[in-house]
Order: structure tokens, then sequence, then C-alpha cells
């Protein structure tokens, strides 16, 4: 079985994120990127699932600039057999990049597709709910367990208050969540030999997606500084203040 | 905030704007290491070394190695850390492809074992013994060796150790008396050893002992010593360890730093004598340590970098979150203390040296390259030259340096950097033993005065002085779009660099110019100046590093999407280094010239 694992470039979760000065978005130039962790998750249980044969071959995705090819390096030295970029340089939102994953699905017929529940630039949490819906198949998302048995996948979701055991019919769109595996470290072999994996580039226009944006962003801003606190005599006016300034308490 | 974060930033700048990694890439067997995918393996080493080996680095300080019945143990989590760093194939980087290596060139090494080193010096430690062990085995071991012991060593799943010293035999191995007789086709080693670093360890199922001594009835002396390859378990015909071989750590011991480390004192042949088999021709181990040298003596040089790297993010982010005292020019309430100008200049200070140390280790990591796969004998011979050079100067000056650097981080926490909880002192107390081990820096500058310089009477230091004087002109000549404010501001600081760089040439050449002439008739006058000339020569070679890396930053700087933050501070980088360090050139020369008189005045009952 084929699986389909797109991963995003993203701004490093150790970077401290800055708004551009002019206040159109996050400043990324110079910045240290790296791929989502949620597709990290994703990519790791693509290969846990190949190595309990589960699945024969795994094709990481990315849709953005260029740039994205070390992300796929990344996937592919993570375990991925090979990749796809489909490149573009226009800014992309989530139904634009579902639409090119449902293209890049019909070229390349997977029986899976394993994401991220949502990128942690954005937090979007739409691209794999979109894709399941464009391409008519079963969805399972923040998925904190997986078993593929035969023509359908037993997933585990972590959903408000508890966990929910799902089997949907395949081919079908999994999203992942925190705790569905903990990624492995990359070793240096798997990235030299990642170096000679295929890596095939191809453009929305070779796909026949329109990848226009169709929302506009108004302004990007920091959230308020957080003001000084204020020293409380004793625990009387704390309280006084939880209830009457802040109106927490009742 | 992690205690450590990878300098990946400035590691990829220096490689590929300072030290060349496209001409080391383009040398034969060296194609793989391509810009993106250096960057790729900095970043996967950087997260394992921040994620897995940093961690471990307090909690090993605090637990130490220690020995019991069974052996010696690690603290908690260095068995786990090790299996995962030869899970993730790490100890394989730099080896050839033949023998299970990655084939990686020194030049990526350098930044993917300076990470290991300022995550976890005593962590790193255990690597870089085994590298050691292998490279002797490469040079010298009978084929039959090599396919015995290489690949496991080469992997990491056996670890290779050096056993030089002897309670009387430290930097004078003239003196050592460990025996090995001749038993058939081996030999029976007997004798004691010191300062064993990882001479036992529960991180693996066998030790590979490289151990110097001498055959019975061999010349007196260093001409009598030869190198044995001793394991702590014989191998089985399968080639599996078996036996124990007759051979034990004694005991450990209880040091300033690097408590993770075990440093054992070996006992060989407490029975029958440990099995030992010759490595080489019989009395030359010393030689085969020696050529194994200049790599162990670079490593030790980039720990004084790694460790003043930590201490310096410590510092940093203890100078932005310490608030005390209003600023100097009036403020509405106490500042953080990294608004003061002398906790600034400590900064700088800082800054300025561990950019200097990593662009010079680098620059003859990649020097090395070229000395050993450079398809050119006249190439290759002009790189060796400079490596040899400078190995005396990156061991010396990186680990004083790096001492340094470590007490002034301790300095910018004041009291709280006393005080161990803090995690300041632990490097300084880690970064000391750099500047002793692999020959002390008063070795290292007589390595430096009489072997590289005197010896060739200049000819090596000669090259040296008219690269940096290029440098010098260069960085003079520059003018950077003189119209705007910034353009001259950058003109005047890389004019500045330039002037104090030629300074540091002129303070060379007359002190080795003096050097020579004083060595014909008072060699003991020579050597007074050893150190000196050591300092003289690193904060030169590290001025003129900056300065290369001014020119790169400069030239950068024109491109779209230039980082200009972070190429702008370099160029001021080297200003400051120029002002501050760069200096002192001419009062080091003095004292290399006019100060052995009263080195050696005193009768020895003074003292």
């Amino acid at each position: 079985m084929k699986v389909l694992v797109p991963v995003k470039r993203v701004v490093d979760y150790n970077v401290k994120v800055r708004v551009r000065a002019d206040g159109t978005g996050v400043e990324t130039a110079n910045v240290k990127m790296s791929m989502n962790p949620f597709d990290e998750i994703a990519v790791e249980e693509a290969v846990r699932q190949k190595e309990g044969g589960a699945i024969s071959e795994i094709v990481a995705v990315s849709c953005g600039p260029s740039t994205c090819q070390e992300t796929l390096r990344t996937a592919l030295a993570l375990g991925a057999d090979r990749a796809i970029l489909v490149d573009t340089a226009v800014e992309l939102q989530p139904l634009a990049v579902a639409k090119l994953l449902r293209a890049v699905v019909e070229r390349e017929q997977p029986q899976l597709v394993i994401l991220g529940k949502q990128a942690i630039d954005d937090d979007c949490n739409q691209t794999g709910q979109m894709l399941a819906a464009l391409l008519g198949w079963s969805q399972a998302t923040f998925a904190s367990r997986l078993v593929i048995e035969g023509n359908h996948a037993r997933v585990t979701r972590e959903i408000d208050g508890g966990l929910e055991t799902l089997s949907i019919r395949l081919p079908a769109v999994i999203t992942t969540d925190l705790r569905l595996n903990e990624p492995r470290y990359v070793t240096l072999p798997n990235i030299m030999k990642a170096k000679k994996k295929p890596l095939d580039a191809i453009t929305p226009d070779v796909l026949g997606v329109d990848v226009t944006p169709r929302l506009k962003t108004l302004r990007v801003d920091e959230p308020p500084r957080r003001k000084a606190g204020a020293r409380v005599a004793d625990v009387a006016a704390l309280a006084d203040k939880l209830k009457n300034e802040a109106k927490v308490v009742q | 905030m992690s205690e450590y974060t990878a300098p990946v930033r400035d590691m990829l700048f220096v490689l590929t704007e300072v030290a060349g990694l496209a001409e080391v890439a383009a040398l034969p067997g060296r194609e793989d290491a391509s810009a993106e995918l250096v960057a790729e393996v900095l970043a996967q080493n950087a997260r394992f070394s921040t994620e897995v080996l940093s961690p471990l680095n307090r909690p090993g300080d605090l637990e130490g190695a220690r020995l019991d019945a069974d052996g010696v143990h690690t603290p908690a989590g260095f068995k786990d850390a090790y299996r995962q760093f030869v899970d993730a194939g790490w100890n394989s980087l730099s080896f050839s492809t033949d023998i299970g290596g990655q084939g990686l060139p020194r030049v990526v090494a350098a930044p993917v074992m300076e990470m290991w080193k300022s995550a976890n010096l005593a962590f790193s430690l255990c690597p870089l013994l085994t590298t050691g062990a292998i490279e002797a085995l490469l040079l010298r071991g009978s084929d039959a060796q090599r396919a015995a012991w290489l690949p496991r060593m080469v992997s990491g799943e056996w670890t290779g150790t050096m056993n030089l010293t002897e309670p009387q035999a430290g930097s004078d191995l003239s003196l050592l008396k460990s025996r090995a007789l001749r038993d058939g086709d081996s030999f029976r080693i007997f004798g004691q050893k010191i300062f064993i670093t990882y001479g036992d360890h529960d991180f693996t199922e066998n030790i590979v002992h490289l151990v110097l001594a001498r055959i019975d009835g061999a010349p007196a002396g260093v001409r009598g010593i030869s190198l044995f390859l001793v394991p702590k378990f014989l191998l089985k015909a399968d080639g599996t360890p078996g036996a124990r071989n007759d051979l034990r750590c004694i005991s450990l011991e209880h040091k300033l730093g690097i408590h993770a480390s075990p440093t054992a004192v070996m006992q060989y042949g407490e029975a029958d004598g440990a099995i030992g088999y010759l490595v080489g021709e019989e009395n030359r181990g010393l030689e085969t340590m020696f050529i194994m040298m200049n790599a162990a003596r670079f490593a030790v040089g980039l720990e004084g970098l790694a460790v003043a790297e930590r201490a310096y993010q410590r510092a940093r982010e203890h100078a932005r979150e310490r608030i005390q005292s209003r600023d100097v020019q009036g403020s509405a309430q106490a500042v953080p203390i990294i608004r003061h100008p002398d906790v600034r200049r400590m900064l700088m200070d800082m800054k300025s040296k561990i950019e200097a140390m990593r662009a010079l280790a680098y620059v003859v990591a990649a020097a090395h390259d070229r000395a050993h796969d450079h398809p050119d004998e006249a190439e290759r011979a002009r790189a060796q030259g400079f490596v040899d050079l400078m190995i005396p100067i990156v061991k010396g000056w990186l680990t004083e340096t790096g001492t340094e650097v470590s007490s002034t981080a301790l300095q910018v926490h004041g009291g709280m950097g006393y005080i161990e909880e803090t995690g300041a002192a632990q490097h300084l107390r880690d970064a000391r033993i750099t500047t002793i081990y692999e020959g002390t820096t008063g070795i290292q500058a007589n390595d430096l005065l009489g072997r590289k310089i005197l010896r060739d009477a200049g000819a090596s230091v000669r090259v040296l002085l008219s690269q940096m004087r290029e440098t010098a002109v260069a960085l003079g000549a520059l003018t950077v779009s003189p119209s705007s404010a910034e353009g001259a501001a950058i003109t005047a600081d890389c004019a500045a660099t330039g002037r104090r760089l030629a300074q540091a040439a002129a303070a060379i050449e007359s002190s080795v110019q003096w050097l020579a002439e004083t060595a014909s008739g008072d060699l003991r006058s020579a050597y007074a100046g050893a150190v000196p000339l050591l300092r003289l020569m690193g904060i030169a070679c590290g001025g003129w590093q900056l300065g290369r890396s001014a020119l790169a930053a400069v030239r950068l700087l024109t491109e779209p999407e230039a980082d200009t933050g972070f190429l702008r501070a370099k160029v001021t980088t080297a200003r400051f280094f120029a002002d501050h360090a760069l200096v002192q050139v001419d009062a080091l020369r003095d004292e290399i010239c006019q100060g052995p008189g009263s080195v050696l005045a005193l009768p020895e009952a003074q003292f």
C-alpha cells in the first residue's frame, strides 16, 4: 500500500516569531525553517507502518517555493522513499493546498494520506479535512493511534474529554496529533542516503490547479505586551481585585 | 530555554564564506559535502546534541563516573545517550566509506564535534579517544588488525583509549616503564597507566586500549617504545568478545571538572600479563602517536571553543534577564545588566573571541582536508605546512582563550556565577583541563617555536604573514558605498581592523626574527618567550580570520535579502577584536624580545 505524506515548511518551533515591520505578515527572511512538527509525526507514523509491513511505499510531498526541497530531504532522511515538490512562489492557503494534494493523489493513487492536523505557523487545521472532502474519502483527524487492518484503519482520536476510536474504510485521510508517536532522530547514514532518493518537481499549472489566494490578510499584529503586575498587600486585597477589577471570581 | 543552542547560522557562515567548503567539496572523494547536505547534517546534529547530550551535562557533572567491583559506571542517562549516538551513526562521520564511515571531510566534522563538545564535553571525550585509536590503526595496524577491530570501532560499538602516561612519565614519555614480553605472536603487557580517559565504562561490550610499552631489551628513551593493541575482552574465533584480558581499572581520579568522563588508573598484568598485539614496527610507537597527535590536538582546541560558546550563551541570557542598577546615563528604573557598558564589553570580548576561534579552527580543518585529498602534490604540501604550523596555535590559543571566556562568563553572573547551581562554574572547571591534556600550553608553545618556526628558519611563518598582509590590504582598500553613513562606518571599521592586522603581522615578524637570532646562541632566552609568542600568533590569526569574515560579510551585504543584522555584526565584531585584542600585539612582541632576562635572572633558591 502506498501512502502520501504532505509536509509543510514552517518557521522552526524554537524561533521567536516576529511580525514584519509593515504588518503584512511574519518575518521569514533569514529565519530558521524546518518541518512542521505535526507533519514530522506523520512521516514517522508512515515509516513505522512501513516497518510494520502495512505500507510498502512512502511518498512525501510539499507545496511551496524551491526551498521546500530541504524539508523534503528531511522527510527522505526520516524514511520516505521519494518526494514531490509542487513548486510555486504563490502564498498558499489551505484550500489551494488541498486542491494541489488532490491532484497529486489522483496521479499517485495512494490508499492513505497522513498529514499533520495543523501547521504551527497559521494553525489553520483545515487542509486534511478539505482534502478528504474534495476526494470524497473517509477522514480521521487528531489521531493518537493508528492500526491498519486490511482495507480499514482503526484510528484513536483525541477529542474533548477523552478518546474516540473509529474504524474507517480506506482510502482515507488521517491527520496526526502530538501523541501519535515520538519522531526518531534522523541518522547520519540516512541523511547521506536521502540525497540519492528521487525528488521530482511539478508546478500547479501542470496539475491544473488554480492556487490564487481566496483570502486577503488585512494586517498582522504582535500580541499585546504583558503589562507590569501590581503587588497586593494581602490575600483579601488579591481576592478583592480578582472579584472587582479582573472580574474572574464571582 | 535550552542551556545550549547550536550556533548553526555562524557555523554555516564560517564553513561557506571563510573556510571554503565549496573548495573542499571539489576535492576528489569529497563530492558529498555540498552546502545543502552539510546544512542538513548540522541541523540534525544540532538537534541531537541539544536534545540528547546537552540535558545530561549538569547531571553528569553532579553525579560523576564511579567505580565498583563491576567496573566503571557512567552517570545516569549516559549509556542510553551513547547508544543513541551510535545508532544515529554520528561516530562514523569522518571515516572513509570503505571502513564503514560516511566519508565527510574534516571541515564538516569540526562543527559537528564542536556541537557535541558544547553540549556535553565529558561525553564527547569517549568518541574523541575512539577516533584517535582508529586513526592509529589506520596508520599502522596490520590488515588483520584492521579487519578485526576497525568496523566496530568506526560504528562506535566498541570504543578506544590511548594509554601513554605513567606516574613518572607525563610530558616526557622517554621515562615510561610499562613492559611487553614476547609470547609467541603476541605480547604480555605489564605496567600501570594513569589519566586514561574512558579507560573503563559501561557503554559498550568491549574497549580497545592502545598502550605504549617497552619490549624487553628495547633501547632506553623514546626510541625503545612500541605501541600495542590490548583489548578489554579478547576476541573469539567468530570475532566477538570472549575471555577477559588481564587488565582493569583500579581507580578513578577525582578531578576539578569533566566529572562524567571516567579518568582511569589502568593496571595491566596483575597475573600472567595482558595479551597485547604489536601495532606497527617495534620501537616506533611514539612516531605513530605523534602522527595522530595533530588530530587529537586539533580536537582539544575545539574544546576550548566549544566550552566558551556554551558559557557565553549562558552569560548572554543572564545579562538579558538580570535587572540591576540604572543605566549610567540615567533611567527610571534598574535595567537588564546587558545595558551596562562593562557587561557589554565582556559580552563583546567573548563573542569576538568565539567567532575568531571558530573561523580559525574551521580554516585549519579545511587545510587539513586539502593536505590529504588535493590532487596536486605541491598544494598538499603547502596545506600540510600550514596545518603543522597552526596545530599548536589551535590547541594552545583556543584552549587558553576558552578558559578565559569561561571565566569572563562566570564574571557576568557576579556572585551567582560562583555558586554551582547557576552552572557557570562548571564551564570554567571543565574548560580548565583543555590547556593541560594532549600537551600543555607550554608544550604547544615549545612545539610552535622549536619544530614549527626555528626548524624551517621561519619559512612557514613568512607564508602566513604574507597571507595576513593580503587580508590587511584588502580590508584597507575596501570602500562600501561611501555616499551612505552606514557605508562609511563599515569602511572605517574594516580600515581600522586592517591597520591592526598589519601591526600584528609586523609584531610577529620582528619577534620571529629576534627569536631566530637569539636561539642560535641563547636557547633558554628564546624559549622563555614561547608562550607569549603562541599568544601573539593566536591573537593575530584570530584577527586575521575575523578580518576575512568581515570581508565576506561586506560582500554578502550587497546581495538581495541579505541577513543584514548578522552580517553587519560580523564587521563590528572584527573591529572590536582589532580594538581590544589585536591592540596587544606590540606589548606581546616586547614581552618576547625584552622579557626573557627577568624570566631567567633569579637563582632557583629565590623561588
